[in-house]
């Protein structure tokens, strides 16, 4: 189990999540999606009368609901009982622009003076958490699909439409971090 | 859905999320880096990710594998003709996931991991999912 609290270079990392696609196909018949469970939920608690979230989600959902439930299993071993010895390490040029910034805490997965209930405080912060995730939710289902769905799954299946989401994931990303971050994080 | 596949889908979801911790992917710094084209991490994750997806697909399209229940295994083709829907809804996914560093898959580990704050952004995900089903017959597609 050595390996196990040892942090995954890419080249491991990355080819265990493709083959999740295969894994998934074969034994569940089902293809790799992660945003699809915001749906389910909706679906699940039927609120209103939208026909977007009007079917059958037991049916076509709980697998999906049972495989996100997994994910949050599989964080809670990595993070707590297989749990990388050291400090992640990030490139000194992010670092540094991040520092220009204002961040200071760069030890664990996410800063700690935006995601930690005390910092829940500040209105920004919480506005931050929950824009944020909105538009995760928003997007991944106007878009039909998330990294997992359309960068990781749609792309190994070599799906034109794929393809032209993830340019738009990019758009939106870079735009975020190289125009929007300073005004959001600039002092 | 059989009580098997929703066990198999718990156990795939168990090795994903394990995989996304040890690999840093949940790391709000390495999506970054990525956006601040400073690491080749992310890359080398999402690129090795999916060279590996395409030939197991080759593979079971041209072996004609089928899944365990003996059915022809079909992914649902995309209508790529919905240019505006993958370009604005990208974009706007793309916005969250630069602001928060997270996209959905990241978002649970990281509860898991013990960042209950977490919670917040994926209520907020779920009310921006709700959001999209209400708006959907008045967005461009």
């Amino acid at each position: 189990m050595d390996f196990l609290t040892q942090p995954f270079p890419w080249y491991i990392g990355g080819p265990l999540i493709g083959l999740t696609i295969p894994l998934l196909l074969i034994f569940v018949g089902q293809s790799l999606g992660i945003s699809s469970s915001f749906r389910h939920v909706c679906a699940a608690c039927n609120i209103g009368d939208v026909s977007f979230f009007k079917y059958d989600w037991k049916t076509t959902g709980a697998w999906n609901l049972a495989f996100v439930l997994g994910i949050t299993i599989g964080g809670f071993l990595a993070g707590n009982v297989w749990m990388n010895p050291e400090p992640i390490d990030i490139s000194a040029s992010t670092i540094s622009a991040l520092q220009d910034l204002g961040f200071s805490d760069f030890s664990g997965f996410v800063p700690d003076e935006l995601f930690s209930w005390s910092s829940l405080s500040s209105p920004t912060n919480l506005a931050i958490l929950i824009i944020g995730g909105f538009l995760v939710g928003f997007g991944t289902r106007y878009a039909g699909g998330c990294t997992s769905g359309h960068a990781i799954s749609g792309l190994s299946d070599l799906q034109f439409a794929s393809l032209i989401a993830v340019v738009g994931f990019f758009i939106g990303g870079l735009l975020m971090t190289h125009v929007l971050y300073p005004i959001i994080f600039g002092s | 859905m059989n009580f098997s596949k929703l066990l198999k889908s718990l156990i795939f979801g168990i090795f994903f999320g394990l995989v996304l911790v040890k690999s840093e992917v949940i790391s709000w710094f390495r999506i970054q880096e990525m956006f601040r084209f400073d690491s080749f991490h992310m890359y080398g994750i999402i690129g090795s990710a999916i060279v590996v997806g395409i030939i197991s697909i080759q593979l079971i399209k041209r072996l004609g594998i089928k899944d365990m229940d003996g059915n022809p295994i079909r992914i649902a083709p995309k209508d790529a003709s919905q240019v505006k829907r993958y370009l604005i809804g990208g974009a706007t996914f793309g916005l969250g996931w630069g602001l928060i560093g997270a996209c959905p898959g990241p978002l649970f580990a990281l509860l898991g991991s013990g960042l209950t704050v977490m919670l917040i952004p994926i209520v907020a995900a779920i009310l921006g999912t709700y959001t999209y089903g209400v708006l959907r017959d008045k967005l461009p597609h």
